[in-house]
């Protein structure tokens, strides 16, 4: 009993430490996804998240009435710039659609199943893990949102990571420059398919590319949709340096494209949609289109002339504008997908009667003439 | 006054009130969760281990030490990823340690504190090495540069986190 109580400390210490040890080797056993939240995690983030949340509430507040209603300095200009961007980028739009409509055109023909984002929800960054080893943060959207675990996170920029554990009402997101984070991923031009990992001082690479291949640094990363939780086709970053790894692979850091260190707002993919590709049977928006918009005062032709230049317009399976200079033109509908995604979408049909087969057709442009089309592996393949 | 006798030294031991116990190991973990997403440079400190011996050191009792350490520890993984128990063990080794070294030391001084708090900064970084490496299966980088160079910034915050420390502590 003296014994005891002369090294009670010790045997104290001794006895936590081993509970300790005890309870780490169990969890690092048990490890699996199914395995449900620990109590404790629980409470902890029970107590935290919602401190964090109201300081970023209050700080956001802040933020948001200062430059609404007292900081506008500059805003008539930038007001400006946006509408010349704006217009700019419908100019691009157009072109971009037409080589969408080609290339689902050929994914057609070839029986394709694409995946598109058809839903996101937005949510705020309220905290971090505390530790430089853990790399994650937790979002403000939770169970109560409708969010899972296995959902992909991104931004605008670049994907982010995945949600890995779910509370009431935040949830812990991984980032992918986490060491026990795992991304299917590809190379934009040579689309080699590696897997992009995070390492201990919080860098990302790419693993699983043989060393005899050639891969150019500023090169593209797109996610490849392997993995099962990010779309085909999302920007990842960039390849910074490439050097020889171990086992004939190579070494291929990678520069996330969206800044991990400075996360605010983030877009969690609530839904995920597959279909079969299909040609775009509405009639193609026509960069002469857009301009005719921004002409002022161009007088309407008389009906019958109407008439008579439709014939000359028109292609067959496509919808011809009623009116030159007139408002009502055959626009491709919007997306359904997110803005924010780099994920395929197909716009919607409107009214269109012709067939795929009499889309092609009616293609203004030949279809030997169109660029290579990207591999697109079956989704049913894809480990969901 | 409750004096301890170590050595032929008197001590002082003190105590924390039951709001500050709570309040003050909380207010480390969420500062330690919300600052660095807003100022990157803070995640070079672990403010829970600061308090873990601030609290050690003032109490001089390693059985409250290494309690307080457990408790704190144990709370700070809840919020990572990784299996619970990493910074449990770490900071349960560093609040018996500090604490037992506070029976024989005066560190009522800033520069026994700085010193002190370099010395349990890298006991703890080395255990929770041991532990993630060993145990848990990670991979990790050991630099010796880098972590003495964060012990001497925790060391610089923890001498006016212990001042801070000071203005609630009360004699026992």
């Amino acid at each position: 009993m003296d014994v005891l109580g002369r090294y009670r400390n010790l045997i104290v210490l001794v006895g936590v430490l081993f509970a300790q040890v005890l309870g780490l080797a169990v969890q690092v056993k048990r490890t699996t996804d199914n395995e449900p939240t620990r109590l404790i995690r629980i409470w902890a983030v029970g107590t935290v998240t919602p401190l964090e949340k109201a300081l970023v509430w209050a700080q956001t507040s802040t933020s948001n009435a200062w430059h609404n209603y007292f900081y506008l300095r500059g805003v008539r200009a930038e007001n400006r710039d946006l509408k010349q961007q704006i217009a700019r980028m419908s100019l691009e739009r157009v072109r971009m659609s037409q080589d969408a409509d080609q290339a689902r055109r050929l994914q057609a023909l070839l029986a394709f199943k694409e995946q598109f984002i058809s839903e996101t929800m937005a949510a705020q960054v309220i905290g971090s893990s505390g530790s430089e080893l853990s790399r994650s943060v937790y979002i403000d959207k939770g169970e109560s949102n409708g969010i899972k675990p296995d959902m992909a996170v991104i931004t605008a920029d670049g994907i982010v990571g995945k949600v890995l554990r779910v509370y009431g009402s935040s949830s812990l997101v991984l980032l992918i420059n986490d060491q026990t984070s795992g991304v299917g991923a590809l190379l934009d031009k040579t689309r080699l398919q590696g897997i992009l990992r995070g390492t201990p001082s919080g860098e990302v690479v790419l693993e699983k590319v043989m060393s005899d291949e050639a891969v150019p640094a500023g090169e593209m990363v797109l996610t490849s949709g392997g993995d099962g939780i990010f779309p085909k086709g999302l920007l990842v970053g960039r390849v910074t340096k490439v050097s020889l790894g171990s086992e004939l692979f190579l070494n291929i850091r990678v520069r996330p494209a969206a800044d991990l260190s400075k996360l605010e707002e983030v877009l969690v993919v609530t839904k995920i949609d597959e279909r079969q590709a299909e040609p775009d049977q509405t009639g193609a928006e026509r960069a002469v289109d857009i301009l005719a918009e921004r002409l002022p005062g161009v007088p309407s032709k008389p009906e019958d002339a109407v008439k008579a230049d439709v014939p000359e317009t028109a292609a067959p399976g496509t919808v011809a504008p009623t009116s030159p200079g007139s408002d009502v033109k055959p626009k491709a509908a919007p997306p359904e997908a997110s803005a924010a995604s780099g994920a395929p979408t197909a716009p919607k049909t409107a009214g269109a009667t012709a067939t795929g087969t009499d889309a092609m057709k009616a293609s203004p442009k030949s279809v030997k003439a169109a660029p290579e089309p990207k591999p697109q592996p079956a989704v049913e393949d894809s480990p969901h | 006054m409750a004096i301890t006798y170590t050595s032929g030294e008197q001590v002082e031991v003190y105590r924390f009130s039951i709001p500050a116990t709570v309040l003050i190991p909380l207010t480390a973990v969420f500062l330690q969760a919300f600052l660095p997403l807003r100022f990157r440079f803070f995640s070079i400190f672990d403010l829970p281990l600061l308090v873990v011996i601030g609290f050690a050191t003032a109490r001089r009792s390693p059985l409250a030490g290494l309690l307080t350490g457990s408790v704190i520890g144990i709370l700070q993984d809840a919020l990572t990823h990784h299996p619970i128990g990493l910074y449990g063990i770490s900071k349960t080794v560093v609040g018996f340690g500090a604490s037992s070294l506070g029976i024989k030391l005066d560190v009522e001084h800033a520069g026994a504190r700085f010193l002190l708090t370099i010395f349990f900064y890298v006991v703890h970084e080395v255990v929770y090495f041991l532990i993630a490496r060993g145990l848990v299966g990670l991979h990790m980088e050991w630099s010796w540069p880098h972590e003495f160079l964060s012990g001497v910034a925790n060391a610089v915050l923890g001498v006016f986190v212990f001042m801070l420390l000071d203005r609630v502590k009360q004699r026992t």
